[in-house]
C-alpha cells in the first residue's frame, strides 16, 4: 500500500500542499513587518551616509527632518510625475527595478541632506548606487559635497557577497575609506575612486582616487569601482545643472 | 549511509524521560560522535560563515532549529512516508524550515539576514540534517528525534563557534566585534606600543582549514577515533 504509485502520487500532493499552504501563510503573514524592516534599512543606509547613527535614534523621524529628494531622469531634469501621471517619491524609486533598464531610461532619485537640524541649505547630495558584486546585487549610498565633486560618505551593502570577505563593503573601516575622495581630475576628467587589489597597500599607491582593497575579496571591490563610476557618470548632468542654476 | 535504528526497549513500562540511552542521544554528536570533526560533515558551512563569531550564532541557532523540527517532523510522519520518494520528501520538510527562517530573519533580524541569507539558503544542502533524517528520524520516535537533532546540531554548534572564535580572534582581533587585542593593550598609546597586525589569512577559508584540522586533530587525540 505505502509503494503504490497511487499512494506516492497522493502523499506528494498532500505535502506539496501542507508545505506550500504553511510558507503562502508565513510570508503573507511576516510581509508588513518585513516591508518596514526594508524601509527603516534603506533610510538608515541613506541617513549613514552622512552621519553615524548610534541605533537610539528613531530613524523616520530624523529622515523626515534632514533629508529633502527629488527625483530626476539621465538628462538631470526633475521627474515628478510618471507616464500614468502619478507623483513620484523619490522613497519608493526601486533602485533594483530601474537598474535592469537602460540607464538613460533610469529614473535617479536624489537626496539631499540639509544638516543635522534640518536648515534650508544643502550640504550633501545622497545617491543611490547600484551594481554587480561576486555572487549577487551590491548597492549603497554615496554622499557628495555641495559640488558634486568630493566624497563625504559612502554606504555600501550586498545581497549575497562571501561573508568576512567580499561582505565587508557593509563594514564602517571600509566604508571610510572612501572619505574625502575626490571624483574628477585636474582635467575635470570623471575618473571616479578605485579600490585597489590587497590589502594594507603602501601610501604611495593610495591618492585621492585610490583607496585601499580589501583582500580575498577582489572581484567585489572591482564591482564597486563599476558602479561607483557608472553611477557618477549617470548622475554627472544632474549636478552640471545644479552647478548652473547655482552661479545664475 | 548507515541506518542506526536502536533497538526498541523490550519492558512495557515507560522508559525515563532522560534515560541515560537518551542522555547519549545528545550527548554523543557533542564529543565521540560529533558530526563535524568524527563524521566529517557540514564543512562547507563551517568553513564559510566562521569568519566572526556573531554570525556563526545566528547561523548554529538556524541549524539547531531546522534539524530539531525536521528530524521531529520526519519522525512523525516516518510510518507515512513512501520509501521510494523519502529524500525528497526529507529535503522538501528541510528547504520549508530554512525558508521559514530566512523569513523570520529578514521581519526580525534583517541586518543578520543581509549578512547570513546565502548561507541559511544552503542550511538546506547541511549534510548533517539530511544524514540525521537518513539514519535516525525515519527509524526512530519523534522523542528521540528531537534529542537526537539537538545533540547534533549542538555538536555542529560548539566546532563552529570554536572555529570562528579563533578566526575572528586572529583574523579581526575580536571577539563579538570587541576588539580584544586593543583592550589587553596592542594599540598604538598602550603598552606594546602598535596595532595587533590581524592575520589575513585567518579571514579566508584556508584559515577556517587549519583551525578546524588543529580541532579535529586534538579531538581525535582525544577520544582515540581513528578512521578505518
Amino acid at each position: 500500500m505505502r509503494q503504490s504509485n497511487y499512494y506516492v502520487i497522493l502523499f506528494s500532493v498532500i505535502l506539496t500542499i501542507v508545505l506550500g499552504g504553511l510558507l503562502a501563510a508565513t510570508s503573507e503573514g511576516l510581509a508588513p513587518i518585513q516591508k518596514k524592516s526594508v524601509e527603516l534599512d534603506t533610510k538608515k543606509q541613506i541617513l549613514g551616509a552622512v552621519m553615524i547613527l548610534d541605533g537610539s535614534e528613531d530613524v523616520i523621524a530624523l529622515y523626515d527632518k534632514v533629508i529633502q529628494s527629488e527625483v530626476v531622469d539621465y538628462e538631470g531634469n526633475l521627474v515628478e510625475k510618471d507616464a500614468e501621471g502619478k507623483q513620484i517619491v523619490a522613497e519608493d524609486v526601486e533602485i533594483e527595478r530601474q537598474f535592469k533598464k537602460t540607464p538613460k531610461e533610469r529614473l535617479y532619485p536624489v537626496f539631499k541632506y540639509l544638516g543635522k537640524d534640518g536648515g534650508s541649505e544643502i550640504q550633501s547630495f545622497i545617491l543611490p548606487v547600484y551594481g554587480n558584486g561576486l555572487w549577487d546585487n551590491i548597492w549603497g549610498f554615496i554622499a557628495l559635497d555641495p559640488t558634486g565633486e568630493l566624497i563625504q560618505g559612502a554606504v555600501l551593502a550586498h545581497a549575497g557577497e562571501t561573508p568576512g570577505l567580499g561582505a565587508r563593503i557593509t563594514e564602517n573601516e571600509v566604508q571610510n575609506r572612501y572619505k574625502g575622495k575626490k571624483l574628477y581630475n585636474d582635467q575635470d576628467e570623471l575618473v571616479s575612486v578605485k579600490m585597489l587589489k590587497g590589502e594594507n597597500n603602501p601610501e604611495s599607491k593610495l591618492d585621492e582616487h585610490h583607496i585601499d582593497g580589501m583582500s580575498g575579496a577582489t572581484i567585489t571591490g572591482n564591482g564597486v569601482n563599476d558602479m561607483l563610476k557608472n553611477y557618477f557618470e549617470y548622475y554627472k548632468s544632474y549636478f552640471k545643472k545644479q552647478s548652473a542654476t547655482a552661479t545664475l | 549511509m548507515s541506518t542506526e535504528t536502536l533497538d526498541k526497549p523490550a519492558k512495557k513500562e515507560s522508559e525515563p524521560l532522560l534515560s541515560k540511552r537518551r542522555k547519549n542521544l545528545v550527548s554523543d554528536p557533542l564529543n565521540d560522535d560529533n558530526p563535524i570533526t568524527i563524521q566529517v560533515l557540514g564543512i562547507c558551512s563551517a568553513l564559510a560563515v566562521t569568519t566572526q563569531m556573531k554570525p556563526t550564532m545566528v547561523m548554529s541557532i538556524a541549524v539547531i532549529f531546522v534539524i530539531v523540527f525536521s528530524n521531529l517532523s520526519i519522525s512523525a510522519m516516518r510510518k507515512l512516508i513512501p520509501g521510494r520518494v523519502r529524500i525528497i520528501v526529507q529535503l522538501a520538510v528541510i528547504a520549508t524550515l530554512v525558508t521559514l527562517v530566512n523569513e523570520v530573519l529578514k521581519a526580525f533580524a534583517f541586518d543578520m539576514y543581509k549578512e547570513l541569507s546565502v548561507f541559511v539558503g544552503l542550511i538546506i544542502t547541511n549534510c548533517i540534517i539530511m544524514g540525521r533524517l537518513e539514519a535516525f528520524a525515519s527509524g526512530n520516535k519523534p522523542y528521540d528525534s528531537i534529542l537526537d537533532g539537538l545533540g547534533s546540531g549542538l555538536g555542529y554548534a560548539w566546532v563552529i563557534l570554536a572555529v570562528a572564535f579563533f578566526r575572528e580572534l586572529f583574523g579581526s582581533g575580536a571577539i563579538f566585534g570587541f576588539k580584544v587585542f586593543e583592550a589587553i593593550g596592542f594599540s598604538a598609546d598602550g603598552w606594546v606600543g602598535m596595532d595587533y597586525q590581524a592575520n589575513g589569512i585567518m579571514v579566508t577559508p584556508v584559515g577556517a582549514f587549519f583551525v578546524l584540522g588543529i580541532i579535529i586533530w586534538v579531538q581525535r587525540n582525544k577520544t582515540g577515533y581513528v578512521e578505518n
